[in-house]
């Protein structure tokens, strides 16, 4: 049982892993002169939206969390706009959160906001498929023996994963390099990018590895 | 012999103080030096003696001048590729003109880093290189003081004409006859600067009472550093620039009568720009400059143009004392251009090489006591010879073709003892004395391992351990290595070529110093061989094991390492503002979690906190660390509590403290945009400039008014009633201040009042500061000696804090009182709604207010270049630069951030004694620890990197802020300790 769980994730996340590296390669036959580097509003556009989607695919696919009760169609609605607006704030605090750690207010406001946008889509967005707009299963789930499953635990790895990619890729921009790589928000945004796909990667082999200390206490 | 941890780490640091000093006396020898000024006019050389007896030559005197009028046109950053590349084809058509076919000598002139105004102007004047130390030791006492072209000049009776730069007019006061001084302070502005100077220039061509007219435009240099050196602005400065060059020069060519002398066009740059417009590096760019001379005693360039030569930028000064008639300065290490007199007669060439290359050789008799084996020496002797020969087959009277052949080898004789003679003494300026260095290292990681290894017992709850002083002392080992260092030390003195620091010091000193540093190595094996014993003893010790990290030290540890590694990259150490920020905002994130983990996780999850939780989550994924949470989180079975109404009493509390680290945050988000610093964003646009530029004084009169008020409010709490009404005048002494010396204006005035210094406001801000810094050590005394209750002492404590305070509101300028409120206001927050409740222990404290008071250095402007220092601050309330007190005053201005933050430190932990005894111990030593891991480790880099590029623009000057931090930490340690000893003694009792 668990075997095979640990399967799915890895494949699931393989599934992620793969589609961050075709929207760098596939746009550019969409769009002329289109690089990650070059054009990187268009594709932190392109990366955020596509996660997104698959993001929501999977966790209609695999269901890792199953609600308990079939619920009415209006709850559903309710769930889905609360999650809108779960998002939407997170954006805002993130945006806000980078601000304060020294991004420009007023000029590029645009660049800023779309690295928050991809902040959220990989922690909060994830967050809310895996465990719906529940305060009280995020915070079991972020505190220390609060994993329930080990789809608790691929969540905790790569949320942390993507967020000090982040903090680490604020690293370089000082240094004087002057590379194109190094103008805000690159550095920070590829940084969140690869912890989040070394993440993905990271959470299925660290599972496998930890699979007979794992004990996650039925409900 | 039981020692307390803070008497420990102080004299630790004292003892580390001394080493940084001696590497810093290693790493920054003092510049080649010469008798001063007033033994200068000795009598020149005569030409060198014809050998065999009876004849001697009958020229004793210096050379009368070559040129009549010489007008200097000095542009701030002129880049070689302005004038000679493509830039300098299109924009300055005249000059390429003169360049190709006039009668013209052009020259690439390299500068020495610093690229500095200052220092190159030193350069251009005494021909000598100013060392790095030299620009500091100088940076308080403007006028030039050494031997100069420009003092020269005016003692020969030239009469000079200065307009431009008012560098200029403070390093030689009383030497123009007429001058206009414009500053360079506001460096957005390209066109009055400039024309300001041009302004004079009509008037002055028309008259005939100068012989010197020195022109210094800022312009380019403002446009360079705003816009860079590609920026559209260039072209045109360029172009003005050019027309101003052939206005002089065609009025120059039309004094020239028959008779007379020629006059003489010299045009140069002080330094260049690098690709980014800013200088004070060794890139290419900023190190050429172009050196043109235009006079129609030059022969007319004949053939295509070939690459100007490249010459140092101090051979214009032997050159132009050459061309003025007068003697060369003594320290100059300058070589004459030999082009500029090729017209003369061979004899008179030979002449100006001999002076050139004798006062060279005298400077380098008086600088190395085995001057006798240099080759430039023996060069230069062997030169004199030939040149003894030449003259007697001249006075003999012979003229053929054997006679010019001769002179011609001569003269590549002196030129190439010349080039020797000058780069062997530039080389003594950049000489590091490797084994001072070395013994200063040594010294301070000894004292750094000392710390480390002892840390764990330091810290322990008592804060006190025992130093076993004896058996170290009285080893064979210490005898032995003792032995051994003074034999080594006797064999490197003995064998030494160049000047050393500390082989100059007397024997004793020396010997004392090897004993310390045997001592030290003891006391390191000795710390060593105890751990060694004690974890061989199987002591279980469950304290240390069951310890586990929170995300508060994982980030404190990983932040102290990354920062220290942070320092080898010379970009980080120009932007190490941003690491600290950095730092402090992360630091804030995490204990912005650890607040709500204490509030919420520990006691319970109702939903009416739903949206605090969600902050709390975003916190704790923030914290990047989301599984060391101890407690279960709240489960479902917690849903349905209901709320007390003593929490709800409570909550108002809770709420404060939760949001006080993004009160913090925020403050710092604002600090951070006052002052830009650093590098590369240095140029961008900030409130500070905003605030002080002049249209915007009402705006930073209201600032200031409310920042003093504010910190009024703040600071007057704990104050008792004397030193509220002492601390309320100084407040309004401050304004009155900043309002007379013009920074500000008050309410009612709006003219502005002529400006005076401010003396009499200042110093009755002094009075003051005396006043309350008097009455707090009073009561520190009094709880001393009589031993009252400790609220006595934390008054005195807080006192002591407030007088200074109000010392830095006097010093800092008005834009920057802002800082000070902030600083305040968070000290304020995180002593009651953060450490309080989260109960941090006294180490993990002082870690954070050393950060805190490191980024507050930042925040008030200053950086890690010597630009930032704000030199004013020395000069408040006193009428001439008097140098004790000006040094006190810009060291407590510059350092202010971080000593005030030491303080409250003090303060805090003198209150919090009663829960933890040892706290004041803790504290001095982790401060002492914390300070010395980045200089003992930074020393080191600059050691291995000292031939890098950068070293004297950027590595050498954070050196200086290290070392000068050290010595401040050491003092604040020492005044630990003193508060330390009586709180000892008072348990005791
Ligand atoms: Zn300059
Ligand atoms: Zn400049």
């Amino acid at each position: 049982m668990k075997e095979a769980e640990i399967k799915r994730l890895l494949a699931a996340n393989l599934l992620c892993v793969f589609s961050i590296i075709l929207t760098t390669t596939v746009p550019a036959f969409f769009l002329d002169s289109f690089s990650v580097l070059g054009t990187h509003l268009t594709w932190l556009c392109i990366c955020s939206v596509s996660i997104s989607a698959l993001n929501i695919v999977l966790c209609l696919v695999l269901r890792p969390n199953p609600s308990p009760k079939r619920s009415s169609f209006a709850h559903k609605i309710s769930r889905f706009l609360k999650c809108c607006i779960y998002f939407f704030m997170s954006c805002i605090l993130f945006h806000v959160i980078v601000v304060l750690y020294g991004a420009p207010l007023i000029e590029s406001v645009t660049e800023t906001f779309l690295f928050a946008v991809l902040l959220s889509t990989f922690t909060t967005l994830q967050c809310l498929c895996m465990l719906g707009p529940n305060i009280q299963a995020w915070i079991r789930v972020f505190s220390k023996n609060g994993a329930m499953s080990i789809w608790d635990n691929s969540l905790q790895i790569t949320t942390m994963c993507s967020i000090l990619g982040a903090w680490f890729g604020a690293f370089p921009i000082p240094l004087d390099w002057d590379r194109p790589w190094q103008v805000w928000p690159i550095s920070c945004s590829l940084g969140a990018t690869f912890g989040y796909m070394a993440g993905l990667i990271i959470a299925p082999l660290w599972i496998h590895w930890n699979r007979k200390q794992l004990t996650y206490k039925s409900r | 012999m039981r020692l307390r941890s803070g008497v420990f780490a102080s004299s630790c640091l004292l003892v580390e103080a001394l080493g940084v000093a001696l590497f810093l006396r290693g790493f920054f020898p003092l510049p080649v030096r010469s008798l001063p000024r007033s033994e200068a006019r000795r009598d020149p050389p005569a030409e060198p003696a014809p050998p065999g007896s009876g004849m001697v030559s009958n020229w004793t005197k210096i050379p009368p001048p070559l040129f009549k009028k010489v007008v200097i046109v000095l542009i701030d950053a002129l880049r070689d590729d302005f004038v000679f590349g493509s830039k300098g084809k299109q924009f300055m058509p005249y000059t390429t003109q003169v360049i190709e076919k006039g009668t013209s000598h052009s020259f690439i002139a390299e500068a020495k880093p610093p690229t500095v105004t200052m220092p190159r102007i030193k350069a251009l004047t005494t021909g000598s290189i100013p060392g790095f130390i030299d620009v500091i030791v100088n940076l308080n006492s403007p006028a030039l003081l050494d031997d100069n072209l420009i003092w020269q000049a005016k003692t020969a009776g030239k009469r000079i004409i200065f307009y431009g730069d008012d560098t200029w007019v403070k390093l030689f006061p009383k030497h123009f006859v007429e001058y206009d001084g414009t500053t360079s302070f506001f460096v957005s502005d390209f066109t009055e600067v400039d024309d300001n100077v041009t302004r004079h220039l009509d008037r002055v061509l028309k008259r005939e009472d100068w012989d010197i007219l020195i022109l210094h435009y800022l312009g380019l240099d403002h446009i360079g550093h705003m816009t860079g050196p590609n920026s559209p602005l260039v072209g045109p400065k360029l172009h003005e620039m050019d027309n101003i060059l052939k206005k002089i020069h065609i009025s120059l060519l039309s004094k020239e009568g028959e008779s007379s002398l020629p006059n003489l066009l010299v045009v140069c740059g002080d330094h260049g720009m690098s690709e980014t417009g800013n200088h004070g590096g060794s890139s290419e760019g900023e190190v050429h400059t172009p050196l043109l001379f235009i006079s129609s005693a030059f022969e007319k360039r004949s053939g295509p143009l070939t690459q100007p030569k490249l010459v140092q930028q101090t051979d214009l000064a032997t050159t132009l004392a050459v061309g003025l008639g007068l003697p060369i300065s003594r320290n100059s290490v300058g070589n004459l251009i030999l082009p500029v007199v090729g017209d003369k007669t061979m004899r008179e060439q030979l002449r100006f090489l001999h002076l050139n290359g004798f006062q060279l050789s005298r400077l380098l008799q008086e600088n190395t006591p085995a001057y006798e084996k240099d080759p430039g020496y023996e060069h230069f002797k062997i030169a004199e010879k030939s040149h003894g020969n030449w003259i007697k087959l001249y006075l003999d009277g012979n003229n053929s073709e054997i006679l010019l052949n001769l002179g011609k080898k001569v003269l590549k004789q002196y030129l190439e003892a010349l080039k020797t003679l000058s780069s062997s003494l530039s080389k003594q300026v950049a000489q590091y004395d490797m084994y001072s260095m070395l013994v200063g290292t040594v010294i301070v990681l000894e004292v750094l391992f000392l710390l480390l290894l002892i840390t764990p017992k330091a810290l322990s709850s008592r804060a006190e351990f025992e130093v076993p002083l004896s058996p170290p002392l009285f080893s064979l080992l210490f005898y032995l290595v003792c032995l051994m260092l003074c034999a080594v030390h006797v064999i490197v003195c003995t064998s030494a070529e160049s000047l050393c620091y500390f082989c100059s010091m007397s024997w004793l000193t020396a010997v004392g110093v090897m004993v310390l540093i045997s001592a030290l190595m003891c006391g390191i094996l000795s710390a060593i061989g105890k751990i060694l014993e004690s974890s061989r003893v199987p002591v279980k010790n469950p304290v240390v094991s069951n310890s586990s990290w929170s995300e508060v030290d994982v980030l404190i540890l990983t932040g102290t390492i990354g920062h220290v590694l942070s320092l080898g990259a010379s970009s980080f150490i120009e932007e190490e503002h941003q690491t600290w920020y950095f730092l402090i905002n992360t630091l804030c994130l995490a204990l912005c979690q650890e607040l709500c983990r204490n509030y919420f996780l520990l006691k319970e999850g109702d939903p009416q906190h739903s949206i605090t939780l969600k902050q709390s989550f975003d916190n704790v994924k923030e914290a990047y660390e989301c599984k060391n949470i101890d407690i279960p989180a709240a489960g479902d079975s917690k849903l349905g509590k209901v709320t007390s109404s003593a929490e709800f009493i409570k909550g108002s509390d809770k709420w404060i403290s939760l949001a006080s680290p993004w009160i913090i945050l925020i403050c710092c988000r604002l600090l951070r945009s006052l002052n830009q610093t650093g590098v590369q964003w240095a140029h961008r646009p900030d409130f500070g400039h905003w605030l002080t530029s002049s249209e915007h004084k009402s705006e930073l009169s209201f600032l200031a008014a409310v920042s003093l008020v504010m910190i009024f409010i703040l600071v007057q709490r704990k104050c008792s009633l004397v030193s509220k009404i002492a601390m309320a005048l100084g407040l309004l002494g401050v304004y009155s201040y900043r309002a007379a010396i013009g920074n500000i204006i008050f309410p009612w005035q709006h003219d502005s009042k002529d400006i005076s210094k401010g003396i009499t406001e200042a110093r009755f801000v002094y009075v003051f500061v005396l006043g309350i810094v008097f009455t707090g050590t009073k009561d520190l005394l009094k709880s001393q000696v009589i031993s009252a209750d400790s609220s006595v002492k934390s008054i005195g404590l807080w006192e002591v804090y407030s007088g200074l305070v109000l010392l830095a509101a006097l010093l800092f300028r008005p834009h920057n009182l802002p800082v000070l409120v902030f600083c305040l206001l968070i000290q304020t927050m995180m002593t009651k709604c953060i450490w309080r409740p989260l109960k941090f222990d006294a180490a993990q404290i002082t870690i954070m207010h050393y950060w805190f008071g490191q980024a507050f250095f930042y925040f008030q402007g200053n950086s890690n270049g010597i630009a930032t220092v704000d030199v004013s601050a020395g000069f408040v309330g006193l009428d001439s630069y008097v140098e004790i007190p000006a040094i006190f005053l810009t060291a407590f201005a510059t350092y202010a951030g971080p000593l005030l933050w030491a303080i409250h430190l003090l303060c805090y932990l003198s209150s919090e004694v009663s829960r933890n005894s040892a706290a004041m111990g803790h504290g001095c030593f982790c401060y002492a620890l914390v300070r010395s891991i980045p200089v003992a480790v930074y020393i080191i880099l600059v050691t291995s990197l000292r031939y890098h590029l950068f070293i004297w623009s950027v590595f050498s000057p954070k050196l200086l802020y290290e070392g000068m931090h050290v010595f401040i930490t050491a003092v604040i340690c020492l005044f630990f300790t003193a508060m330390d000893q009586n709180q000892s003694r008072k348990v005791q009792d």
